[in-house]
């Protein structure tokens, strides 16, 4: 996952992980890439009802550059694929990808030559949230399932 | 300009005792609606008789083609579901479903039905195919899940059908109102005809 330790695992180092880990669950800020209706969710999840502020990550950063996880809210055209893989790019290591909804993760029911069928084409995703569009909770399920993810390393499911 | 400043902060200080609105997601939950669609569930009869017949209605309606199912004969000695054949495979495509109920409205023995429950996200994508596992009610009624261990999800969730069929089936003809269209299903499907709207509003 590359969490910037290079260095074979001791005492030391292991706790350092670990704290970078939690560092890094406690504060990701998303890049906006909202992309059709399931960024109305999205933006929902931050708002007041379900305030994603909780979890540190209520600034949807609009420079890739500030951004550490990329929620691709929404169905990828063709067109659309190239910018996100620079987006993602352009982000600083380490980062993550939520894949939110069916569009995003497989072309949903539009399975046609206009959408990317699954955006895990482009870049690689780390949680995938079904639904359509998948509500507020199903979205912080996803990015509690990804800081489980990060704090655990890879899990299964 | 002072005046102006007071009257600023008095409107952030006045919010402070406003109750608050936000849902403390892990912790609390929503309630959600009646008529949410979830996960789907596969139900079976009182006596432990699958409903699903296999004949793919629900793979026909369903607009992502997410759905996959595939017919076989009962064995006449022992037969899974009461008619000629039953769903051996039976697979949905959680991540291409949009959830919209078309095929909860398809399905002419009423074996698919949706729950409540809508956090099931996944970090590989081979996670989201269920299967007749997980989709299946186990014969005491109770519903099974692909994970066990989430601790985010609302377990609970699962045994609260959604009240689609209670309200229009068959057709939403208004004189089968309050009368149960709905064949008996084990667990928690089991539920009372919805009533008619003058009962329900008073």
């Amino acid at each position: 996952m590359g969490v910037g330790i290079a260095a074979p695992p001791n005492i030391l180092t292991t706790t350092i992980e670990k704290a970078a880990r939690w560092a890094a669950t406690r504060s990701m800020f998303p890049a906006t890439f909202g992309l059709a209706c399931c960024a109305i969710e999205m933006m929902a999840t931050g708002a007041a009802h379900y305030d994603l502020a909780r979890f540190g990550m209520e600034v949807f950063r609009a420079s890739p550059r500030q951004a550490d996880l990329m929620i691709v809210a929404g169905r990828v055209s063709q067109k659309m694929a190239p910018v996100l893989r620079q987006v993602y790019d352009q982000m600083p290591d380490p980062k993550w990808v939520i894949s939110m909804g069916a569009c995003a993760s497989t072309g949903g029911m539009f399975n046609n030559y206009a959408l990317v069928q699954g955006v895990d084409e482009v870049v690689p995703v780390d949680v995938y949230v079904p639904g359509c569009p998948p509500g507020p909770q199903s979205l912080m399920h996803g990015i509690l399932t990804l800081h489980r993810k990060i704090m655990e390393g890879e899990i299964h499911r | 300009m002072l005046t102006e400043l007071l009257k600023g902060l008095a409107v952030t200080f006045r919010q402070m005792f406003r109750p608050r609105v936000t849902t403390r997601y892990p912790k609390e939950f929503r309630t959600k609606p009646q008529r949410f669609h979830g996960r789907h569930v596969l139900n079976r009869y009182p006596d432990g008789m699958e409903k699903c017949i296999g004949c793919e209605l629900c793979a026909g309606a369903c607009p992502a083609r997410c759905i996959y199912v595939r017919g076989m004969d009962n064995p006449v000695d022992a037969p899974v579901s009461p008619g000629e054949r039953y769903g051996f495979v039976y697979e949905i495509n959680m991540l291409r479903c949009i959830f919209c109920g078309l095929c909860v409205e398809a399905c002419p023995t009423e074996a698919i039905t949706m729950t409540h429950l809508f956090e099931m996200s996944v970090t590989n994508r081979d996670d989201a195919i269920y299967t007749k596992n997980e989709l299946l009610m186990r014969p005491d009624g109770t519903v099974p899940h692909m994970f066990d261990d989430d601790p985010y999800a609302n377990y609970e969730e699962l045994n609260t059908a959604d009240g689609w069929l209670r309200a229009t089936a068959p057709g939403g003809v208004a004189a089968y109102e309050g009368v149960k269209m709905w064949q008996g299903t084990q667990g928690p499907a089991s539920w009372d005809p919805e009533p008619d709207q003058e009962t329900r509003d008073a």
